[in-house]
């Protein structure tokens, strides 16, 4: 059998090309890796007019056939053929901007010239038309060879008669390959593609392209980096406030769901494993999913506005100082929600060290699931006094620990750039595109996506650790007169993390919460509750963790501890990304190695300090 | 008449100029070949429309009918003539 006809949809980045591949495969497409790289390959079926199904594939943008990203890498090799995961597309529909022709018509003609079946989609005829040019798309028809369909992808205008030419030239033959890669060399093409766009032109009225204008006000010297200010406070307020309830809603569903599971089965180890195992653990990472949609809403809504190309341009400068790029900065920034989705993001920028090294840096920006374990400690540590007008001594450490989360990013990056990932690089070019409005379904899509990858992780990797953990902490099971803690292979653990880390001023109880709070930071304050709370019970009245805490920590240690959290690597999800997106273990291990020892030190700094002080 | 030639990233705001010549190399491959991408070529209008907040880097140039963002280190290597002086 025959398989399914492929149909290669390529074009320059910004041409439109993702809207026009949503609007032909709605809802019936795939994300996926092409083996090997870290490049997304988007698939997704459709149906010819005669019924018959073909299959549809998105290359990543590219100005030409001679790539300078991995990205365009994936592109060419998937045209030529030569892609491993991919079989050679019987079809090509190549996308162009109607308003911008004579950029786009010159990476059109290379691909012509491959001698694919091709049909070229002119699009954004609309947008053209509101800056006052008037296209004759059947002149260029007549000079390019192929057929030419214009189309307004994001109304889905120009789709029927995209699925016609495609139907017709799936029917021929297909012709005899000319080229292998670029042939013409890229002035010469350059020079084409600007001679056949103008003489493409019916009419140029010039008018203020509105693009122009906002731009005047987005990236006004001064009104630019205060707009960026302001989007940036509303994004976190919207994080961080709208999650609360349907976070609060997850984490009760799982719990209820894992006592209603709970009751159901008969008290033994496999009861324990689904309730405190997996439930307790899969559900301490699934609380964040509503923090990561919104962020990803905004990120998606920005992403596709325009403006997130504006805000690269804003913090390049700043961000350079520090040895990264513009492209860094909303990653960097993402990961003050939580470092997945931030890693997730760092596929926008193009030069891999650039890349690699916001990776490696992205895990030391304050994450929400350290919060909790800030807000415990300083509660418990930190006297709630006043240092100054409006200033209490507690948000002020707070601050401390996010801003030296973030100095120690910058510190990193400058080390990393220096060292591990030298070269590269210095590169920061990017197309402003136009500003358009998001389209509700472009955005659902991307949304539902990156919702998917995330339950997928969770659903993983994650339930596989939390089922590890729980083991370790369960067996082997305690006799009578026997603290579980003690004889468990996680106590043993425990004992052993206990001899490296007692130097730095940490005690038994905080070595037996380090290996759970891998799983989520988090988790170490309920590993550390569970602890005192068994502990707790010959003691007089109830007390709240903070108070127990505080009879049992020394400042010191309370404070070595901060700092650990600021750096350590406590977080399995994030490991797992790392592993993902820079495809093998080789640069999650360096920066697993790396933070633990700066946490190791920069924590034993801080409990010896103290000590000196007289606050041990 | 043809004012001088002078480096891009000398170039004021919202004044236009064709490109003389690139020293392309004092750019890196792949910025060349970006470069070339977005249409840099002797002879193309450009003009710069908006700088970057912080040490006035990096540039926004409008090339043909783009905008492209490049850094003031890039644009330093494509020298202008001004329409006139």
């Amino acid at each position: 059998m025959n398989p399914i006809p492929l149909v290669a949809v390529a074009g320059n980045p910004n041409a439109g090309k993702s809207a026009l591949f949503n609007a032909l495969t709605g809802a019936r497409q795939k994300v996926g890796n092409y083996p090997g790289v870290t490049v997304e390959r988007h698939v997704g079926k459709a149906s010819l007019p005669d019924g018959s199904p073909i299959e549809l594939v998105d290359l990543p943008g590219a100005y030409g056939l001679d790539p300078t990203s991995p990205d365009e890498e994936v592109t060419r090799d998937v045209l030529l053929g030569k892609q491993k995961g991919e079989r050679l597309p019987n079809a090509l529909l190549i996308v162009v901007d109607a308003s911008n022709l004579d950029n786009h018509l010159r990476f059109a003609l290379q691909l012509i010239d491959l001698g694919l079946p091709t049909v070229v989609a002119l699009n954004m005829v609309d947008l053209a038309k509101r800056d006052g040019l008037e296209l004759d798309a059947a002149k260029l028809q007549e000079e390019l060879g192929v057929p030419v369909v214009e189309t307004v992808a994001v109304r889905k205008r120009g789709m029927a008669e995209i699925m016609d030419q495609l139907q017709s030239l799936l029917l021929q033959p297909r012709k005899v390959r000319a080229g292998e890669g670029p042939g013409e060399d890229l002035l010469h093409l350059q020079r084409r593609a600007r001679e056949i766009a103008m003489g493409a032109i019916v009419r140029e009225t010039p008018v203020r392209r509105i693009t122009h204008q906002l731009d005047g006000i987005l990236l006004h010297p001064v009104g630019g980096p205060l707009i960026l200010a302001a989007i940036l406070f509303l994004m976190f307020q919207a994080v961080f406030s709208w999650s609360a309830v349907p976070a609060d809603a997850l984490e009760a569903l799982t719990l209820d769901a894992g006592q209603a599971i709970g009751n159901a089965l008969p008290d033994g180890w496999f009861r324990s494993m689904i309730v405190d195992g997996i439930f307790a653990g899969v559900g301490a990472v699934i609380v964040f999913l509503p923090q990561i949609l919104i962020l990803f809403l905004f990120i998606l809504v920005l992403e596709s506005t325009g403006y997130m190309v504006r805000a690269a341009f804003i913090m390049d400068r700043l961000m350079s100082s520090a040895g990264l790029s513009g492209r860094a900065f909303i990653p960097l920034l993402s990961s003050f929600a939580c470092a997945v989705p931030g890693i997730m993001a760092t596929r926008t920028i193009e030069d891999p060290k650039d890349r690699l090294t916001t990776i490696l840096v992205a895990p030391l920006m304050t994450c929400s699931a350290r919060l909790p374990v800030y807000t415990l400690i300083i509660a418990a540590f930190i006297p709630a006094i006043t240092v100054g007008p409006g200033i209490g001594l507690q948000g002020l450490v707070l601050f401390g620990l996010y801003i030296s989360g973030i100095v120690g990013a910058l510190l990193a990056s400058l080390v990393l750039r220096k060292t591990v990932v030298k070269g590269g690089g210095g590169h920061f070019m990017m197309e402003l595109p136009k500003y358009q409005l998001p389209r509700l379904s472009d955005v659902a899509i991307g949304l539902w996506q990156r919702a998917a990858i995330f339950l997928k992780r969770a659903g993983t990797i994650i339930l596989a650790t939390t089922i590890v953990l729980w083991a370790l902490a369960s067996f082997p099971q305690a006799g009578p007169g026997e603290k579980q803690s003690d004889v468990s292979i996680a106590g043993y653990i425990a004992d052993g993390i206990h001899t490296v880390v007692a130097p730095i001023g940490f005690n038994k109880d905080i070595s037996m919460a380090l290996l759970p709070a891998m799983a989520a930071r988090e988790v170490a304050v309920a590993a550390i509750g569970t602890v005192y709370s068994l502990d707790a019970e010959n003691e007089q009245g109830l007390q709240t963790l903070e108070q127990r805490l505080h009879g049992r920590w020394s400042l010191a240690t309370a404070l070595a501890f901060l700092a650990w959290f600021i750096f350590a690597p406590q977080c399995i999800s994030t490991i797992a990304v790392t592993r993902r997106e820079t495809n093998g273990w080789k640069w999650p291990m360096f920066m697993v190695g790396y933070l633990f020892v700066v946490a190791y030190i920069v924590a034993g700094a801080t409990y010896w300090t103290a000590v000196a002080f007289g606050l041990g | 008449m043809t004012g001088p030639i002078i480096p891009l990233d000398q170039l004021k705001l919202g004044i236009r100029a064709r490109i003389a010549a690139i020293d392309w190399s004092a750019l890196g491959e792949k910025e060349a070949s970006r470069l070339r991408h977005f249409g840099f070529d002797e002879g193309v209008t450009v003009e710069p429309l908006h700088l970057g907040p912080f040490g006035r880097d990096p540039l926004a140039i409008r090339v043909g009918r783009m905008t492209v963002a490049i850094r003031r280190s890039h644009a330093r290597a494509v020298k202008v003539a001004t329409e006139d002086a």
